[in-house]
């Protein structure tokens, strides 16, 4: 394997802090990246979940979302290096995550006609999903009919709109985290996010 | 916020914040139950998927072979009509063929027994009275 010099200047404040801990072995170009692969895998087992959920409510489409959800970690590993942490981890592989979901639905707009099959469910069977609470049976069905209600409202947003919802009141992700994924500025955020909620409270309104 | 902005907003808003916050918490908990369903299920629905995806290879291919068949079929009936009425045209052009050469025997017979006719009364004016006595004896 090829031997190159690592720069410690420009290694992440975590990897210095054990280079710093572990001064009786120098830092070899292995070592570093032996390190690197563990702590991308660390990312990965803790992210995975998360991003997987955002792009499933975001596409309605499991298989889709796996698919997506692949891409987005190949994705990551290849550009693990360039990672500085200026932002969490979570935040650059949601940003990842929503730039491969825009690609997708631009690309499948376009070439519509070789999508043969469409497997996003429809509001009706995204609503059956609820965790089994200690709930009476009335309580459950008002839950579910308010979280149709949601995923119906969901249809009318805009793609940017539905990604900064999903982000705030799903990922429950704070406004700077989602202004830094979705590279907006945090005012934009707010107003998608205000937008958004309008509409949830049209839907809510409407179907009382 | 004041109580007539905030009065404001319960006007405008058919739904109070309390009930949009259960209704957002509710969506929160399907997602998340969905999500945990959906991530840790078994992989072998990709076997499904891999089948389905066979299946639509193979509806794919029995489209396809019905609409070559199809054309074929087509083809082959334009073809066949095609040769067909060829035929027709030659047998009607074969008849128109010898219904002309039918009247023109016929025309030929007409004119050589006219001319016979012609030729048989034809006498020498010497002999005309004889022959118009020939005549009135023969109607007679």
């Amino acid at each position: 394997m090829r031997k190159k010099a690592v720069n410690l200047g420009e290694m992440r404040a975590s990897t210095r802090v054990m280079a710093a801990g572990t001064a009786v072995k120098p830092l070899t170009a292995e070592t570093a990246e032996d390190f690197a692969a563990q702590e991308f895998a660390c990312v990965v087992e803790k992210h995975r979940p998360q991003v997987f959920r955002f792009l499933l409510a975001s596409t309605r489409d499991v298989d889709l979302a796996e698919t997506l959800t692949q891409e987005c970690f190949l994705k990551a590993h290849r550009n693990w290096k360039y990672f500085r942490g200026e932002s969490s981890a979570m935040t650059w592989l949601m940003r990842i995550a929503i730039n491969l979901q825009k690609d997708h639905w631009r690309n499948r707009r376009l070439q519509f006609w070789r999508q043969t099959r469409i497997n996003s469910v429809d509001v009706d069977e995204a609503s059956d999903w609820l965790p089994s609470g200690e709930r009476t049976a009335e309580q459950q069905l008002l839950a579910r009919e308010q979280v149709r209600q949601v995923w119906k409202a969901m249809n009318g947003l805009s793609e940017r709109q539905r990604t900064v919802f999903l982000l705030r009141y799903v990922e429950e992700r704070e406004l700077s985290d989602i202004a830094a994924a979705t590279g907006l500025s945090e005012g934009t955020v707010k107003a998608h996010l205000s937008r958004a909620l309008s509409k949830v409270r049209a839907e809510l309104g409407g179907g009382r | 916020m004041s109580w007539n902005k905030k009065n404001t907003d319960e006007m405008q808003d058919p739904v109070s914040d309390t009930v949009l916050d259960d209704a957002l918490k509710n969506f929160r908990h399907s997602v998340h139950a969905w999500s945990d369903a959906a991530y840790s299920r078994p992989r072998t629905e990709m076997r499904i998927v891999a089948r389905s995806g066979w299946r639509l290879a193979a509806v794919w291919a029995l489209v396809s072979v019905l609409a070559v068949g199809s054309l074929s079929a087509g083809l082959y009936e334009h073809h066949h009509r095609q040769v067909l009425a060829q035929i027709r045209a030659e047998q009607e052009a074969h008849q128109r063929q010898l219904a002309a050469q039918e009247r023109a025997r016929q025309a030929d017979e007409e004119l050589l027994a006219t001319v016979d006719s012609d030729i048989s009364r034809t006498v020498p004016a010497a002999m005309e009275p004889l022959a118009q006595m020939m005549d009135e004896g023969q109607g007679q």
